[in-house]
């Protein structure tokens, strides 16, 4: 009972972060076709400039409570600045290109964005603990858990829902569905294709550094961080269909309880459990759970 | 005015005389410059060396960075005689240093290594921090036939499986048998109660290693010692929360971890959070780099290593006191371990350099074959592996954070003798251990 509670929630812990970590990468991908490697370099950016901005103010001794705001704020701002200057400066002039090209195209920008990151906060890593530690511990079955830890569940629970409510009950979410759908079409209909590629890379990369900048109160923040998560990124949005947020979502949860299954009951094979899934949807379903439907064009 | 034929014949003797002045002037100075060339040539003769560490990625910070800082200070002072004796003459045998850093940040290693051997023409190569590096680079330092000097990478495969009978590569600090074997001795002395005993460590040569010579130790020291579990996450995974429930559910009485890095401070931050050092002794083998960044952090009553006698480890002398206050003048911080070991695989070259006589590769190899020197943690001595790994004493401390004045320290320090802790010549680490250690010295 024990270890099939902790699997639970230490599974769900772990899918939080991978969710955070990549629905701005699907995203980016279903209305793009991109298949964004920089996403790395986004996750890093919003976890430095997290750490930096909460080590800057809790060493004025003001309350920590505020941190919870500082975090989200820290991720918004690199975020779009970041997102804007990337899909104005360099990929507006590659739309229409191949898609292993544009990997090639946002693989150099994650090396460009990994090195600025270096440029801008050193090599030495950021500790910024004290949002992870204010909140306590609760304890579930003996076992002590950080609330941090449920608040990041909770956040990205919100993120999914927000995303799912903003495609399905607005204007704005439907026409992006659309464009999701058939770009030519859509941009026949009179929808200006050229803003929504803009706005969805600024919304996934903003998403990109909060996933960066939750996770950093946990981790010691140093270089090198991008590199991994994208990797248990394109893992997860694989799993779930490529493009499809939802799909992220339930590939993330697979990944999350797979992964601490095997820590708790077998753990030599918790890195091959994640591939092990893997392997086994792409097996069934070769586009992933939840890929969309392509239909030929003649 | 007009030129009488006398005029002409003084000009011109005074112009043939001026030649043959010249003449004489410019011989004598290329008469000077032929006799003093030999001795020019020997003041700006130098030793190009190649260094290699983590310049870039999650271990430039913790390691990389503190070994090249290291590597620099080391090279101006030497080349400028201006170490504590016997290091006190210039150069490597009057050779001056001319380094070349590399970053070991690369998917493409030993290709990197054979440009600085090809290409930059470098004289030796002193470098590599990862485990998984030396195992690439150690065969390919033998087949170059290049002398390479490993000096921080701990896995003991390197001469007990990968390179068996080394010639050019040689490694100038213990291996991860010495830290693993004091760290269950230290437990030992110290009176720990270890019925039960978990491992989290990275799922490469240098965690494996760590974790079967621990976990060995541990068998051999305290009978009937049961593991509770072992974790072996991915390196620079940074999420340990279900390795953390885990450990917290298995309720082991000792936690051994060889994490380092961004790994090492992400698992004492979450797991210090949870707990998991109030529940269970745990042990950071490489602990040392992280105690001074960490501060309040890092709970109290952690057992810490330094992969040796390093830092805040170290025993008092001349050389340790120069150095640590050099390298605190010039980087404003402390050094850690891996500017220890830097510094000591610098001074072991040099020590064998200025005892042939001669910078030249096959002189240095000869003399640092077995060579005992001092480095600013003390004594060393190539004594394993025919004279190309070396070996030292060791300790081990435990952390306390003191509120007051705001300082980490280490009490409880323990020392082990070096033959204490590391397996005689030509017996492997594991047949050594699990044979019961035999003909160790810990007196």
């Amino acid at each position: 009972m024990l270890t099939a509670v902790a699997i639970a929630v230490d599974g769900l812990g772990f899918a939080a972060w991978l969710f955070l970590s990549s629905v701005g990468l699907t995203l980016i991908y279903g209305v793009m076709r991109i298949l964004n490697i920089a996403h790395g370099g986004f996750y890093a950016l919003g976890a430095y400039s997290a750490a930096w901005s909460v080590g800057l103010y809790v060493q004025t001794g003001s309350n920590v409570a505020f941190t919870y705001l500082l975090i989200p704020a820290a991720a918004i701002v690199v975020g779009v600045v970041a997102g804007l200057l990337i899909e104005r400066g360099v990929l507006r002039f590659m739309y229409g290109r191949d898609e292993v090209l544009m990997v090639l195209v946002t693989y150099a920008l994650f090396l460009i964005l990994e090195d600025a990151t270096k440029l801008i906060w050193g090599t030495e890593s950021y500790v910024a603990f004290q949002p992870a530690y204010y909140l306590g511990t609760i304890d579930v079955f003996d076992i002590p858990y950080t609330v941090y830890k449920f608040l990041i569940i909770g956040v990205a629970v919100l993120c999914g829902l927000s995303l799912w409510l903003v495609l399905t009950h607005t204007r704005s979410g439907k026409l992006l569905l659309v464009v999701i759908e058939d770009r030519e079409i859509s941009s026949a209909l009179g929808i200006n294709v050229t803003l929504f590629f803009t706005v969805t890379f600024v919304i996934g990369a903003t998403l990109g550094a909060l996933g960066g900048a939750i996770t950093a109160p946990e981790i010691s923040v140093s270089p090198g961080i991008g590199a991994e998560v994208i990797v248990m990124a394109f893992a997860v949005i694989v799993i779930g269909g490529m493009g499809s947020v939802g799909g992220a979502m339930i590939g993330a949860v697979i990944v999350g309880l797979a992964r601490a299954a095997s820590v708790h009951i077998y753990p030599p094979a918790e890195l091959f459990s994640i591939y092990l899934v893997m392997a086994a949807v792409l097996a069934v379903k070769p586009y992933g759970l939840f890929a969309l439907a392509e239909g030929r064009k003649i | 005015m007009r030129i009488s034929p006398r005029t002409t014949k003084s000009v011109k003797t005074i112009i043939r005389k001026g030649i043959s002045l010249s003449a004489v002037a410019i011989a004598g100075s290329l008469g000077l410059a032929v006799m003093a060339s030999p001795t020019m040539a020997e003041e700006e003769k130098t030793v190009k060396v190649g260094f290699v560490t983590f310049l870039s990625g999650g271990a430039a910070g913790p390691f990389g960075v503190p070994a090249r800082n290291a590597a620099e200070l080391m090279i101006q002072s030497i080349n400028a005689g201006a170490v504590p004796a016997p290091y006190n003459s210039a150069g490597f045998a009057g050779a001056k240093i001319d380094p070349i850093f590399v970053d070991e940040n690369s998917k493409q290693k030993v290709a990197d290594y054979q440009k600085l051997v090809q290409k930059d023409e470098v004289d030796m190569i002193v470098g590599y921090i990862s485990s998984g590096s030396c195992k690439a680079i150690a065969p390919a330092a033998e087949e170059a036939k290049k002398l390479t000097i490993l000096f921080d990478c701990g896995t003991p495969q390197i001469f007990e499986e990968i390179v068996t009978d080394p010639k050019y590569t040689f490694r100038t600090g213990g291996h991860a048998t010495m830290d693993n074997v004091a760290a269950a001795r230290y437990l030992e002395a110290s009176g720990v109660k270890s019925d039960s005993i978990a491992g989290i460590n990275q799922n490469y040569a240098w965690g494996q290693d760590s974790w079967r010579d621990f976990s060995a130790s541990m068998k051999v020291i305290e009978e009937g010692t049961e593991i509770a579990t072992e974790q072996f996450p991915k390196i620079y995974s940074g999420q340990y929360g279900s390795e953390i429930s885990a450990l917290l559910t298995k309720k082991p009485d000792v936690v051994h971890s060889s994490f380092w890095g961004g790994d090492m401070e992400a698992f004492i931050l979450q797991g210090a959070a949870r707990g998991i050092f109030d529940r269970s002794k745990v042990v950071l083998t490489t602990g040392e780099t992280a105690m001074h960044r960490l501060g309040a952090q890092m709970p109290d009553g952690t057992i810490i290593g330094a992969r040796g006698p390093h830092g805040d480890l170290a025993p008092d002398s001349e050389l340790n006191d120069w150095f640590r206050k050099a390298y605190f003048d010039r980087f404003g911080t402390l050094p850690t371990y891996p500017s220890y070991k830097m510094a000591q695989a610098i001074l072991g070259m040099k020590a064998a350099a200025d005892k042939a006589g001669s910078a030249d590769q096959e002189a240095v190899i000869g003399a640092l074959k077995g060579l005992e020197w001092e480095g600013p943690s003390g004594m060393v001595s190539m004594a394993l592996s025919n004279g190309h790994q070396a070996i030292q004493d060791t300790a081990y401390g435990t952390y306390k954070y003191d509120k007051d004045s705001g300082k980490a320290m280490l009490v409880d320090i323990k020392r082990f003798n070096a033959t204490c802790v590391n397996p005689p010549a030509g017996v492997t680490s594991i047949e050594w251990i699990e044979g019961g250690f035999q003909g160790a010295n810990c007196n």
